[in-house]
Formats: C-alpha cells, structure tokens, sequence
C-alpha cells in the first residue's frame, strides 16, 4: 500500500513489519516520531512487543542489550547527544554480538543547540563495532530497516540506520509499505542457538584474559567483512520479493568519467540532477552515492573510482583538525592503489544548512580550475 | 513541478494542511514533498511549510525559496514578515482575512490574490477555540478552488483521512471555504 509518510514514520513501520518484539527509547528531536508511533502500534496491538519507557538513552540501549541477550528482536532510535550518551554501550552490544538495530537520526551535536541535520553524530561512532548505513529518501528507509535486521542477525552485529534530520524525517513523501506476509518470507523469526535461558544457564560477557580477548576482536572483524556479501546478497533477495534494491554503493554514469562527485544520504538526490545537468552540457562528471560506511565499501569504491581523475567528496559532517569524514575514509581506502583519482574534499551543509543544485553544480565547478587539491578540506556556503 | 509555501502560526496548523494538501494531490497520481520549515515549533510565531507536486519523483531537498503561489493562514503575517518573498510573478496569494482580493492594491500588481475568512469557518464548525481557532482545513478547500492542486473531494478524503480529530467538521470548513472564497475569475 502507498502512503504519503514521513521518514520517521516509514522507520516505525519497518519496525511494526520486522515483528520486533522490544523497543526502549528515550525521545529526543528529531527522532521522537519513530517511538512515538511505535508506542501507538503497541498499545492498539498491531505489533506484538514490549515497549519500555526508560529515563535515558543510556538506559535504552542497556535495556535493549539487555532484552537481546535473551533471544530476542529488538529496536531503539535516537540523534545527536542520545547517541553521544550510548556511546560506551555500543561497543558493549557490537562485542556481545547482539544484533541490535537502531535508527539514528542524524543531527548536529550540541552546542550550539541544533535540532538540525549533520552526520557527525553518527559517524563519530565508527570504531564501536557497528554496521552502518546511511539512506537517501522514505522508501530506503523502510527497505533499509528491513534489510538491517537479516544483516544483523545473520552476522551477529548490531546496525545503525542513519538518515538526515527534517530532509527526511519530517519529510512526507510516497512510501511503499508492503504486506505483512510478504515481510514474512523476506525476514523469518529471529532464532539465534545461543541466548540467556534459566533452563540452560550461561555466564555472558565475564572477564577475558589477554589470552583471548585479541581472539574475540579477530572473530568481530571477520563478521564485520563478511558483512560486504551478506548485505549484498540480502539486497539482492530483497530486490527479488520487493521489487526495489539499492547496493552497497550506486555508481551512476561513472564508466567514462574524468569527475565523480561522490554523497550520501539526501546529498545524493540534487547531485542526481545536477550530475544529469552536467551531462546534458557536455562535461564528463559522474556520481557515486556510498550507502554503507561500516564496513567501508572499499572495494566497490576502488572499482568506480578507478581510471578516473578527480573525486569529489561532499561532507555534511566534520572531524575537526583533519575535515570531511567520507573524504578522510576514501583517501585511506585509494592510499597506495594504482589508478586512483585525487580527492577534493568539501564541508557543505552542517547544521542542516541547505545543499541546493547550485550548491554541488559550483563545488564541481569549482574543482574543475584545480589540477590538484592544495588543502584536505574546502568550505561550501561558508558566510564572510 | 509546482511549489507552495504555507505561512501561518504555531497551532494554526500549517505543517499539517502542507500534508495533507500532499496526501489529496497524490490520491490523483502526482508525486508530492511536504515538510515544515524546520524549526523549532512555538505557539504563535510564524511558521512555514512546504509542498512540492510533480509529474516525477521529487529529488530537491532543500527548502522553497521561489513558491509558485503562497497560502498565508494569518493575516497579521502580511505586515510581521514578508510571505511574498521570492513568489513568482502571477502566483497566487491566497489569505485568510476578512478583507476582499481588491483590498490588496500593492499586491495584485505583482500576483494574483484570493481571501477567505477561514477563521470564521473554523469558528462555526467549533475547530479549535474562537480565540485561536484552527484554519489549516478550511484554507485547504479554498486552495482547492482557487490553485486546483486537488479536487475538493479528494481534498475532503484526505482530511478525514489525516485530521487527528472531528474529521466530518474538518471536511465540511473546507467545503464552505470552497464556496466562500473570494478571487477574480480568470
């Protein structure tokens, strides 16, 4: 069924359809929708789940660890300072191997105070052992929640759905929400073989000596690059009963490119309009939209990118005393490959400041009177 | 594509008569965008929202800077802020006023200008209170005469549909509007 939805509605929807059976939220802007229309959901009984009210986003994140541990499906949403404040139990869901799935919402970190869409937040917690993706519009976001928990639990590892503050959260557009038996086929119960159970008790996440712990951090990592084929293949059957995918990575009119303005999330949608503008006019430029940031898509990136001159790289995030950090990580990812474009790196957007066509048409513009970058980062839209 | 620019006040409901203008276009096939100027939502300060209709998918996100009609929920928002600002020449204004189109000379040399007394509809059809009432349906059905996004049954669904409560009170101030609104005929 089609409906007109909001970004944080269509993510409680995919929760509703992936049949979780917790959720613990603590609200914050602009997040709150998603729990909000989920606490509905249970309360009149569409979905069957515990729904915990708890005082903080630390507490949602331990109540949800929690509930995982015994086996089964949970959610959580949170932005900004709520993720900043689950920052150390992450790493203990990544390291208990929990497939926990969490919505982050992607605003500015504080202060000062924003509301407003950055990606900072989220991509400040790339070393805790998460999946992360990062969508572009309402129906990806639906599609992106449903496919998180087939990577998850069959990996073992939590995901973060990530999406812009207000571009899409509050953005209502058409989503296709699809039928309950159809979700059913795509994602089966969730039946993990190890769980806590007082029928068969078990010690988890004790003390580790030295001479295991560096074993464990090796299991994490193997689960973490085989996740590249996992989420590939559950794109792909999902294409199959759904109709829609999206890769990894989408590279669009890439093959003989001398440019590649490379974005995420709702970036990617005006660059689609200004890469065909481009075209139109005759100029060589191509666009690569990254879905997936852990694992870092490194070698689909290599694989577009290869043979081509310039890459362009719009950050709407910023780790300050290096710059962007899409830029950061695929400089790292073409260090030392054969082939590799050089790497314009462009601040744009923080704080939820608009990324309009003209935006992206004047970086391209821009990098097209460099022969090479004389700096890590330029700023866009930068006031005098 | 056609954008439009809502402007009225916290609580009179301006984000979700954006909405649901959305929900009635795409019941007749059309792609639609709709969000609130994103700030943060206060009770009486001006407040925007946006919708975007097209043949195709929608791929712009950044907000409305040159609307080709606006809808002003308030009419002490014409002297508080500039609504017309960016609106292309020939657009519709449509206000909720007690005024006449002709009372709004310096405006008619640049658009076009429809009134329509949304307050005392909502008031009559007891949608909010008399002191604040809640225009943002009422507005809806005069849009539907005026710009023709949607057709006023479709207009009338939607709002039974979306309207959080009285959706028959909501559905029915849109109809008045619809015969009550006053413009130049083309």
């Amino acid at each position: 069924m089609k409906k007109v939805l909001m970004g944080n509605h269509a993510a409680s929807y995919a929760v509703m359809l992936s049949r979780v059976q917790v959720i613990s939220a603590y609200p914050i802007t602009p997040q709150t929708q998603i729990v909000e229309e989920l606490s509905e959901i249970c309360a009149d009984g569409r979905l069957n789940a515990k729904f915990l009210k708890v005082e903080s986003e630390h507490s949602a994140m331990a109540a949800i660890i929690a509930a995982a541990s015994t086996g089964v499906r949970t959610f959580t949403a949170t932005s900004a300072n709520g993720l900043a404040l689950m920052h150390e139990l992450l790493h203990w869901a990544s390291g208990a191997r929990l497939p926990l799935v969490m919505v982050n919402v992607n605003r500015a970190m504080a202060p000062g105070w924003s509301i407003w869409s950055e990606q900072t937040d989220s991509l400040a917690q790339r070393d805790t052992g998460w999946v992360q993706i990062y969508v572009e519009d309402n129906q990806e976001v639906l599609d992106s929640v449903l496919q998180a928990y087939r990577i998850a639990e069959q990996v073992r590892l939590p995901v973060m759905v990530c999406y812009d503050a207000f571009f899409l959260s509050h953005t209502y557009e058409p989503v296709d929400i699809p039928d309950q038996e159809i979700v059913d086929r795509y994602l089966p119960p969730y039946r993990p073989d190890l769980f806590l159970n007082p029928k068969d008790p078990r010690s988890f996440n004790a003390l580790v000596m030295p001479d295991s712990y560096m074993e464990i951090r090796y299991k994490i990592q193997q689960a973490m690059d085989r996740v590249v084929t996992v989420a590939e293949q559950a794109d792909r059957e999902f294409d199959a009963i759904f109709g829609r995918s999206y890769g990894l990575t989408e590279a669009i009119d890439c093959d003989d490119a001398d440019t590649v303005l490379i974005t995420t999330c709702t970036t990617t949608s005006p660059a689609r309009v200004v890469v065909k503008n481009l075209r139109a006019a005759g100029k060589k430029v191509g666009l690569l939209k990254l879905r997936m940031f852990r694992p870092f898509p490194v070698e689909a990136l290599r694989r577009a990118l290869r043979g081509k001159k310039k890459a362009v790289v719009v950050d709407r995030n910023i780790s300050f005393g290096k710059g962007g950090i899409w830029a950061d990580e695929i400089r790292g990812a073409c260090a030392g490959v054969a082939d590799m474009p050089q790497v314009f790196g462009y601040i744009a957007g923080l704080g939820g400041r608009d990324i309009t066509l003209d935006t992206l048409r004047e970086i391209v513009e821009e990098v097209e009177t460099k022969s090479k970058p004389d700096s890590l980062l330029y700023w866009k839209g930068l006031k005098p | 594509m056609l954008e439009i620019r809502f402007h009225g006040r916290g609580g009179q409901g301006a984000v979700v008569a954006s909405k649901i203008m959305a929900c009635a276009a795409f019941k007749e096939g059309r792609y639609v965008q709709s969000f609130p100027n994103f700030g943060v939502e206060r009770r009486g300060a001006p407040v925007e929202a946006f919708l975007r209709i097209d043949q195709d998918k929608i791929l712009i996100r950044n907000n409305v800077y040159t609307p080709d009609h606006i809808v002003v929920l308030d009419h002490t928002l014409m002297e508080a802020i500039d609504p017309t600002k960016g609106l292309r020449e020939g657009g519709w204004v449509l206000i909720n006023t007690t005024k006449q189109p002709a009372e709004f000379p310096a405006l008619a040399q640049h658009f076009r200008v429809a009134t329509v007394d949304a307050s005392a509809i909502a008031v009559k059809h007891r949608l909010g209170t008399p002191s604040s009432p809640i225009v943002n349906t009422a507005i809806l059905g005069a849009m539907a005469r005026v710009i023709g996004l949607a057709q006023i049954d479709h207009v009338c669904e939607a709002i039974k549909e979306e309207a959080p409560i009285k959706p028959d009170a909501n559905a029915q101030a849109a109809r008045d509007a619809y015969e009550q609104v006053l413009f130049a005929k083309d």
